[in-house]
Protein backbone atom coordinates (compact mmCIF):
# COMPACT_ATOMS: atom_id res chain seq x y z
CA UNK A 1 0.00 0.00 0.00
CA UNK A 2 0.65 3.94 0.77
CA UNK A 3 1.73 5.61 -2.20
CA UNK A 4 1.22 9.03 -2.04
CA UNK A 5 1.73 11.75 -4.29
CA UNK A 6 4.82 13.89 -2.60
CA UNK A 7 7.03 15.04 -4.52
CA UNK A 8 8.19 14.39 -7.75
CA UNK A 9 8.61 17.47 -9.51
CA UNK A 10 11.51 16.93 -12.03
CA UNK A 11 13.41 19.12 -14.08
CA UNK A 12 13.12 19.76 -17.33
CA UNK A 13 15.68 17.42 -19.28
CA UNK A 14 17.97 18.73 -21.73
CA UNK A 15 16.72 18.51 -25.53
CA UNK A 16 20.36 16.17 -26.02
CA UNK A 17 18.73 13.42 -28.13
CA UNK A 18 14.97 14.99 -28.95
CA UNK A 19 15.13 11.80 -30.93
CA UNK A 20 14.93 9.85 -29.14
CA UNK A 21 12.69 11.49 -26.51
CA UNK A 22 10.54 11.98 -29.04
CA UNK A 23 10.74 7.64 -29.36
CA UNK A 24 10.00 7.20 -26.32
CA UNK A 25 7.00 9.61 -25.82
CA UNK A 26 5.53 7.87 -28.98
CA UNK A 27 5.76 4.61 -26.90
CA UNK A 28 4.07 5.52 -24.06
CA UNK A 29 1.44 7.42 -25.93
CA UNK A 30 0.91 3.63 -27.69
CA UNK A 31 0.97 2.27 -24.05
CA UNK A 32 3.95 -0.02 -24.56
CA UNK A 33 5.56 -0.77 -21.15
CA UNK A 34 9.28 0.80 -20.80
CA UNK A 35 11.99 -1.43 -19.60
CA UNK A 36 15.23 -1.35 -17.87
CA UNK A 37 17.30 -1.21 -20.68
CA UNK A 38 15.34 0.51 -23.11
CA UNK A 39 16.44 4.37 -23.47
CA UNK A 40 14.49 6.85 -21.35
CA UNK A 41 14.57 10.19 -20.66
CA UNK A 42 17.39 10.90 -17.34
CA UNK A 43 14.21 12.97 -15.99
CA UNK A 44 11.77 9.81 -16.17
CA UNK A 45 13.85 7.53 -14.51
CA UNK A 46 14.48 10.62 -11.77
CA UNK A 47 11.11 10.96 -11.09
CA UNK A 48 10.51 7.09 -11.24
CA UNK A 49 13.27 6.64 -8.65
CA UNK A 50 11.90 9.06 -6.44
CA UNK A 51 8.30 8.12 -6.70
CA UNK A 52 9.13 4.19 -6.28
CA UNK A 53 11.38 4.49 -3.42
CA UNK A 54 9.05 7.15 -1.45
CA UNK A 55 6.12 4.45 -2.37
CA UNK A 56 9.27 1.63 -0.91
CA UNK A 57 9.80 3.58 2.38
CA UNK A 58 6.24 4.19 3.40
CA UNK A 59 5.74 0.63 3.45
CA UNK A 60 8.66 -0.10 5.56
CA UNK A 61 7.67 2.78 7.78
CA UNK A 62 4.01 1.97 7.11
CA UNK A 63 4.46 -1.67 9.27
CA UNK A 64 5.59 0.65 12.61
CA UNK A 65 2.08 2.10 13.70
CA UNK A 66 0.15 -1.69 13.38
CA UNK A 67 3.47 -3.53 14.74
CA UNK A 68 2.82 -1.20 18.16
CA UNK A 69 -0.47 -3.13 18.47
CA UNK A 70 0.29 -6.99 17.52
CA UNK A 71 1.49 -8.15 20.77
CA UNK A 72 -1.40 -6.13 22.37
CA UNK A 73 -4.21 -7.61 19.48
CA UNK A 74 -7.73 -8.66 21.51
CA UNK A 75 -7.80 -12.34 20.09
CA UNK A 76 -5.33 -15.05 18.18
CA UNK A 77 -7.31 -14.50 15.22
CA UNK A 78 -6.80 -10.41 14.92
CA UNK A 79 -3.57 -10.96 15.79
CA UNK A 80 -2.10 -13.41 13.25
CA UNK A 81 -3.82 -10.99 10.79
CA UNK A 82 -2.20 -8.05 12.02
CA UNK A 83 1.12 -9.98 11.39
CA UNK A 84 0.42 -11.17 8.12
CA UNK A 85 -0.35 -7.60 7.21
CA UNK A 86 2.50 -6.26 8.79
CA UNK A 87 4.44 -8.91 6.96
CA UNK A 88 2.90 -7.99 3.95
CA UNK A 89 4.12 -4.30 4.00
CA UNK A 90 7.78 -5.61 4.45
CA UNK A 91 7.29 -7.99 1.74
CA UNK A 92 5.71 -4.83 -0.56
CA UNK A 93 8.79 -2.76 0.85
CA UNK A 94 11.42 -5.07 -1.08
CA UNK A 95 9.36 -5.67 -4.06
CA UNK A 96 9.58 -1.77 -4.81
CA UNK A 97 12.75 -1.34 -3.77
CA UNK A 98 13.73 -3.44 -6.50
CA UNK A 99 11.78 -2.78 -9.24
CA UNK A 100 13.64 0.72 -7.89
CA UNK A 101 17.05 -1.03 -8.42
CA UNK A 102 16.17 -1.55 -11.81
CA UNK A 103 16.60 2.34 -12.57
CA UNK A 104 20.70 1.66 -11.86
CA UNK A 105 20.21 2.65 -8.27
CA UNK A 106 21.00 0.36 -4.94
CA UNK A 107 18.71 -0.09 -2.59
CA UNK A 108 21.41 0.50 0.45
CA UNK A 109 21.50 4.62 -1.20
CA UNK A 110 17.69 4.57 -0.97
CA UNK A 111 17.93 3.25 2.84
CA UNK A 112 20.46 5.70 3.68
CA UNK A 113 18.12 8.49 2.31
CA UNK A 114 15.40 7.05 4.37
CA UNK A 115 17.48 6.89 7.71
CA UNK A 116 19.37 10.46 6.97
CA UNK A 117 16.09 12.09 6.53
CA UNK A 118 16.79 12.97 3.60
CA UNK A 119 13.99 10.98 1.74
CA UNK A 120 10.00 11.25 1.67
CA UNK A 121 7.55 8.66 2.56
CA UNK A 122 3.35 8.82 3.15
CA UNK A 123 2.90 11.64 5.69
CA UNK A 124 -0.16 9.48 7.08
CA UNK A 125 2.34 7.32 9.20
CA UNK A 126 3.43 9.87 11.51
CA UNK A 127 0.37 9.54 13.10
CA UNK A 128 0.14 7.86 16.28
CA UNK A 129 -2.13 4.74 16.92
CA UNK A 130 -3.82 5.25 20.08
CA UNK A 131 -5.87 2.49 20.50
CA UNK A 132 -7.14 -1.09 18.90
CA UNK A 133 -9.63 0.84 17.14
CA UNK A 134 -6.93 2.70 15.08
CA UNK A 135 -5.72 -0.51 13.33
CA UNK A 136 -9.02 -0.92 12.17
CA UNK A 137 -9.30 2.75 10.94
CA UNK A 138 -5.78 2.11 9.12
CA UNK A 139 -7.36 -0.84 7.21
CA UNK A 140 -10.48 0.77 6.37
CA UNK A 141 -9.22 4.07 5.51
CA UNK A 142 -5.36 4.15 4.77
CA UNK A 143 -5.47 0.82 2.90
CA UNK A 144 -8.65 1.79 1.29
CA UNK A 145 -7.36 5.07 0.17
CA UNK A 146 -3.92 3.47 -0.53
CA UNK A 147 -5.70 1.13 -2.87
CA UNK A 148 -7.34 3.84 -5.14
CA UNK A 149 -3.68 5.19 -5.65
CA UNK A 150 -2.45 1.84 -6.34
CA UNK A 151 -4.90 0.54 -8.74
CA UNK A 152 -3.99 2.63 -11.37
CA UNK A 153 -0.27 2.33 -11.24
CA UNK A 154 -0.73 -1.66 -12.46
CA UNK A 155 -0.97 -0.08 -15.36
CA UNK A 156 1.78 2.41 -15.21
CA UNK A 157 4.34 2.75 -18.21
CA UNK A 158 7.47 1.86 -16.26
CA UNK A 159 7.37 -2.34 -16.26
CA UNK A 160 8.92 -3.56 -12.88
CA UNK A 161 6.40 -1.28 -11.34
CA UNK A 162 4.01 -1.87 -12.69
CA UNK A 163 4.67 -5.79 -12.34
CA UNK A 164 5.40 -5.00 -8.32
CA UNK A 165 2.21 -3.23 -8.31
CA UNK A 166 0.18 -5.69 -9.27
CA UNK A 167 1.60 -8.45 -7.35
CA UNK A 168 0.91 -5.73 -4.18
CA UNK A 169 -2.67 -5.20 -5.02
CA UNK A 170 -3.36 -8.85 -5.27
CA UNK A 171 -1.92 -9.34 -1.83
CA UNK A 172 -2.93 -6.37 -0.41
CA UNK A 173 -6.66 -7.19 -1.16
CA UNK A 174 -7.15 -8.46 1.99
CA UNK A 175 -5.88 -5.29 4.20
CA UNK A 176 -8.82 -2.98 3.58
CA UNK A 177 -11.14 -5.30 4.89
CA UNK A 178 -9.91 -6.97 7.71
CA UNK A 179 -9.50 -3.14 9.11
CA UNK A 180 -13.39 -2.59 7.91
CA UNK A 181 -14.05 -6.15 9.55
CA UNK A 182 -12.32 -4.73 13.16
CA UNK A 183 -14.64 -1.26 12.54
CA UNK A 184 -17.69 -3.44 11.78
CA UNK A 185 -16.80 -5.42 15.21
CA UNK A 186 -16.39 -2.60 17.60
CA UNK A 187 -19.59 -0.44 16.26
CA UNK A 188 -21.46 -3.58 16.61
CA UNK A 189 -20.09 -3.90 20.08
CA UNK A 190 -20.73 -1.86 23.22
CA UNK A 191 -21.61 1.66 23.42
CA UNK A 192 -17.92 2.11 24.54
CA UNK A 193 -16.30 0.29 21.60
CA UNK A 194 -18.40 2.18 18.97
CA UNK A 195 -16.78 5.95 20.96
CA UNK A 196 -13.55 3.83 20.30
CA UNK A 197 -13.93 3.63 16.53
CA UNK A 198 -15.46 6.69 16.22
CA UNK A 199 -12.77 8.33 17.70
CA UNK A 200 -10.33 6.59 15.42
CA UNK A 201 -12.29 7.83 12.55
CA UNK A 202 -12.18 11.34 14.14
CA UNK A 203 -8.62 11.53 13.73
CA UNK A 204 -7.71 9.55 10.86
CA UNK A 205 -10.27 10.89 8.38
CA UNK A 206 -8.34 13.91 7.44
CA UNK A 207 -5.09 12.46 7.56
CA UNK A 208 -6.43 10.08 5.11
CA UNK A 209 -7.64 12.77 2.75
CA UNK A 210 -4.48 14.44 2.54
CA UNK A 211 -2.34 10.93 1.35
CA UNK A 212 -3.70 11.32 -1.94
CA UNK A 213 -1.52 14.57 -1.94
CA UNK A 214 -2.05 18.40 -2.46
CA UNK A 215 -5.24 20.04 -4.46
CA UNK A 216 -4.47 19.51 -8.42
CA UNK A 217 -4.16 23.44 -8.55
CA UNK A 218 -1.13 23.30 -6.39
CA UNK A 219 0.66 19.84 -7.54
CA UNK A 220 3.75 20.54 -9.10
CA UNK A 221 4.58 17.07 -10.52
CA UNK A 222 1.78 16.17 -12.45
CA UNK A 223 1.77 17.16 -15.70
CA UNK A 224 4.94 15.24 -16.47
CA UNK A 225 3.83 12.20 -14.79
CA UNK A 226 0.26 11.81 -16.50
CA UNK A 227 1.93 12.54 -20.12
CA UNK A 228 4.59 10.04 -19.11
CA UNK A 229 1.74 7.69 -17.99
CA UNK A 230 3.00 7.09 -14.83
CA UNK A 231 0.03 8.52 -12.93
CA UNK A 232 -3.05 8.08 -14.94
CA UNK A 233 -5.35 9.85 -12.59
CA UNK A 234 -4.74 13.50 -10.57
CA UNK A 235 -4.69 13.64 -6.58
CA UNK A 236 -8.31 15.18 -6.87
CA UNK A 237 -9.87 12.78 -8.63
CA UNK A 238 -8.44 9.88 -6.90
CA UNK A 239 -9.56 11.71 -3.65
CA UNK A 240 -13.07 12.08 -5.12
CA UNK A 241 -13.23 8.72 -6.09
CA UNK A 242 -12.09 7.64 -2.37
CA UNK A 243 -14.91 9.77 -0.75
CA UNK A 244 -17.56 8.73 -2.80
CA UNK A 245 -16.73 5.43 -1.78
CA UNK A 246 -16.16 5.58 1.72
CA UNK A 247 -19.36 7.92 2.51
CA UNK A 248 -21.44 5.00 2.55
CA UNK A 249 -19.19 2.70 4.61
CA UNK A 250 -19.31 4.59 7.52
CA UNK A 251 -23.01 5.23 6.99
CA UNK A 252 -23.24 1.55 6.94
CA UNK A 253 -20.96 1.16 10.05
CA UNK A 254 -23.35 3.94 12.07
CA UNK A 255 -20.13 5.88 11.90
CA UNK A 256 -20.47 10.20 11.73
CA UNK A 257 -17.42 11.53 9.45
CA UNK A 258 -15.89 14.97 11.02
CA UNK A 259 -16.80 17.05 8.16
CA UNK A 260 -19.68 19.14 9.06
CA UNK A 261 -19.51 20.89 5.76
CA UNK A 262 -20.23 17.03 4.19
CA UNK A 263 -23.01 17.05 1.28
CA UNK A 264 -24.16 14.95 -1.24
CA UNK A 265 -24.25 16.93 -4.54
CA UNK A 266 -27.35 15.27 -5.96
CA UNK A 267 -26.46 17.19 -9.70
CA UNK A 268 -23.08 15.25 -10.05
CA UNK A 269 -23.74 12.16 -7.87
CA UNK A 270 -20.38 13.13 -5.88
CA UNK A 271 -20.24 13.66 -2.00
CA UNK A 272 -18.02 16.98 -1.75
CA UNK A 273 -15.98 17.17 1.49
CA UNK A 274 -14.92 20.86 3.26
CA UNK A 275 -11.79 22.19 3.28
CA UNK A 276 -9.14 20.13 4.00
CA UNK A 277 -6.22 22.17 6.41
CA UNK A 278 -3.04 21.75 4.04
CA UNK A 279 -0.85 23.70 7.01
CA UNK A 280 -1.48 20.40 8.57
CA UNK A 281 0.18 18.64 5.91
CA UNK A 282 3.05 20.89 4.49
CA UNK A 283 3.94 20.62 8.65
CA UNK A 284 3.54 16.65 8.86
CA UNK A 285 5.91 16.50 5.48
CA UNK A 286 8.22 18.82 6.70
CA UNK A 287 8.67 16.89 9.77
CA UNK A 288 6.45 17.94 12.51
CA UNK A 289 3.89 15.64 12.11
CA UNK A 290 3.05 13.84 16.06
CA UNK A 291 5.08 11.29 15.69
CA UNK A 292 7.86 12.09 12.54
CA UNK A 293 10.86 11.58 15.03
CA UNK A 294 9.52 8.61 16.53
CA UNK A 295 9.53 6.98 13.24
CA UNK A 296 12.89 7.67 11.90
CA UNK A 297 14.61 7.20 15.40
CA UNK A 298 12.90 3.58 15.05
CA UNK A 299 13.96 2.84 11.63
CA UNK A 300 17.51 3.84 12.50
CA UNK A 301 17.56 1.65 15.89
CA UNK A 302 16.02 -0.92 13.80
CA UNK A 303 19.16 -0.52 10.80
CA UNK A 304 21.65 -0.34 13.31
CA UNK A 305 20.56 -3.53 15.56
CA UNK A 306 20.22 -5.55 12.45
CA UNK A 307 23.87 -4.76 10.98
CA UNK A 308 25.49 -7.57 13.31
CA UNK A 309 22.88 -9.89 11.00
CA UNK A 310 23.89 -8.76 8.08
CA UNK A 311 28.14 -8.58 8.80
CA UNK A 312 27.57 -12.44 10.06
CA UNK A 313 25.77 -13.26 6.51
CA UNK A 314 28.41 -12.01 5.05
CA UNK A 315 31.30 -13.21 6.64
CA UNK A 316 29.35 -17.16 6.51
CA UNK A 317 29.08 -16.60 3.10
CA UNK A 318 32.72 -15.94 2.58
CA UNK A 319 33.79 -18.61 4.45
CA UNK A 320 32.03 -21.31 2.21
CA UNK A 321 33.05 -19.74 -0.68
CA UNK A 322 36.51 -20.10 0.32
CA UNK A 323 36.16 -23.51 2.09
CA UNK A 324 34.52 -24.78 -1.52
CA UNK A 325 37.65 -22.98 -3.47
CA UNK A 326 39.72 -24.91 -1.30
CA UNK A 327 38.23 -28.37 -1.97
CA UNK A 328 37.94 -27.93 -5.51
CA UNK B 1 27.46 1.56 3.78
CA UNK B 2 29.79 -0.34 0.73
CA UNK B 3 29.98 -2.84 2.97
CA UNK B 4 26.39 -3.94 3.10
CA UNK B 5 26.24 -5.19 -0.99
CA UNK B 6 24.89 -7.66 -1.22
CA UNK B 7 24.02 -10.01 -4.38
CA UNK B 8 20.92 -9.79 -6.43
CA UNK B 9 18.72 -13.29 -7.31
CA UNK B 10 16.34 -13.44 -9.33
CA UNK B 11 13.80 -15.46 -8.20
CA UNK B 12 11.69 -18.09 -10.24
CA UNK B 13 8.26 -19.97 -8.79
CA UNK B 14 7.00 -22.87 -10.63
CA UNK B 15 3.29 -22.85 -8.91
CA UNK B 16 2.24 -26.37 -9.97
CA UNK B 17 3.32 -29.21 -10.99
CA UNK B 18 3.73 -29.55 -14.25
CA UNK B 19 3.78 -26.11 -15.07
CA UNK B 20 7.33 -23.92 -16.00
CA UNK B 21 9.15 -21.98 -13.75
CA UNK B 22 8.11 -18.71 -14.26
CA UNK B 23 10.04 -14.93 -12.43
CA UNK B 24 8.85 -13.34 -10.08
CA UNK B 25 11.17 -11.15 -8.71
CA UNK B 26 14.34 -10.33 -7.06
CA UNK B 27 15.87 -9.98 -3.75
CA UNK B 28 19.26 -9.75 -2.43
CA UNK B 29 21.13 -12.04 -0.13
CA UNK B 30 24.44 -13.07 0.47
CA UNK B 31 24.84 -16.53 -0.71
CA UNK B 32 22.37 -19.15 -2.21
CA UNK B 33 20.98 -20.39 0.94
CA UNK B 34 19.73 -17.31 2.24
CA UNK B 35 18.71 -16.07 -1.31
CA UNK B 36 16.23 -19.04 -1.16
CA UNK B 37 14.97 -18.62 2.39
CA UNK B 38 14.28 -15.20 1.79
CA UNK B 39 12.67 -16.16 -1.43
CA UNK B 40 10.37 -18.35 0.46
CA UNK B 41 9.22 -15.71 2.89
CA UNK B 42 8.83 -13.26 0.20
CA UNK B 43 7.50 -14.67 -2.98
CA UNK B 44 4.95 -17.51 -1.41
CA UNK B 45 3.17 -16.21 1.43
CA UNK B 46 -0.02 -17.52 0.30
CA UNK B 47 0.59 -21.14 -1.05
CA UNK B 48 2.50 -19.92 -4.92
CA UNK B 49 5.09 -22.40 -4.94
CA UNK B 50 5.64 -25.90 -5.18
CA UNK B 51 9.14 -25.29 -6.11
CA UNK B 52 11.82 -22.29 -6.25
CA UNK B 53 15.05 -21.42 -8.47
CA UNK B 54 17.29 -18.61 -7.17
CA UNK B 55 19.85 -17.17 -10.28
CA UNK B 56 22.67 -15.04 -9.64
CA UNK B 57 21.15 -11.89 -11.59
CA UNK B 58 24.72 -11.72 -13.05
CA UNK B 59 24.46 -14.47 -14.52
CA UNK B 60 21.57 -13.89 -16.56
CA UNK B 61 22.79 -12.98 -20.47
CA UNK B 62 20.15 -10.55 -21.87
CA UNK B 63 19.73 -9.69 -25.60
CA UNK B 64 20.60 -6.07 -26.71
CA UNK B 65 17.14 -4.50 -26.66
CA UNK B 66 18.75 -2.11 -29.59
CA UNK B 67 18.91 -5.30 -31.69
CA UNK B 68 15.77 -6.15 -31.17
CA UNK B 69 14.62 -5.35 -34.39
CA UNK B 70 17.68 -7.24 -36.21
CA UNK B 71 17.22 -10.37 -34.02
CA UNK B 72 13.25 -10.92 -33.83
CA UNK B 73 11.88 -8.70 -36.83
CA UNK B 74 12.74 -11.05 -39.49
CA UNK B 75 10.24 -13.84 -38.65
CA UNK B 76 7.34 -11.24 -38.68
CA UNK B 77 7.25 -11.41 -42.45
CA UNK B 78 7.63 -15.84 -42.30
CA UNK B 79 3.64 -16.49 -41.92
CA UNK B 80 4.74 -20.16 -43.46
CA UNK B 81 5.52 -21.35 -40.49
CA UNK B 82 2.36 -20.77 -39.37
CA UNK B 83 -0.60 -23.51 -40.23
CA UNK B 84 -2.99 -20.94 -41.44
CA UNK B 85 -0.72 -19.66 -44.08
CA UNK B 86 -2.19 -23.27 -46.02
CA UNK B 87 -5.03 -24.14 -47.71
CA UNK B 88 -6.91 -27.05 -46.88
CA UNK B 89 -10.59 -27.94 -48.68
CA UNK B 90 -13.24 -28.36 -46.50
CA UNK B 91 -14.22 -31.69 -47.32
CA UNK B 92 -10.83 -32.86 -46.14
CA UNK B 93 -12.24 -32.14 -42.69
CA UNK B 94 -9.75 -31.20 -39.55
CA UNK B 95 -6.21 -31.65 -39.80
Amino acid sequence: MYTQALDTAEAQSKPADTAAAARFQARIDAEQRIEPQDFMPEAYRRTLIRQISQHAHSEIVGMLPEGNWITRAPSLRRKAALLAKVQDEGGHGLYLYAAAETLGVARETLVDQLLAGAAKYSSIFNYPTLTWADIGAIGWLVDGAAIMNQIPLCRCSYGPYARAMIRICKEESFHQRQGFEIMLTLCRGTAAQKAMAQDALDRWWWPVLMMFGPPDAQSRHSQHSARWKIKRFSNDELRQKFLDATVPQAQFLGLTLPDPALAFDPETGHWRAGPIDWAEFEAVLAGNGPCNRERLEARRRAHDEGGWVREAARAHAEKRRAAKARAA
Amino acid sequence: MSADLSPLWEVFIRSRNGLAHRHAGSLHAADAEMALQAARDLFTRRGEAASLWVVPAAAIIASDPDEAGMLFEPTGSKIYRHPTFYEVPEDVGHM
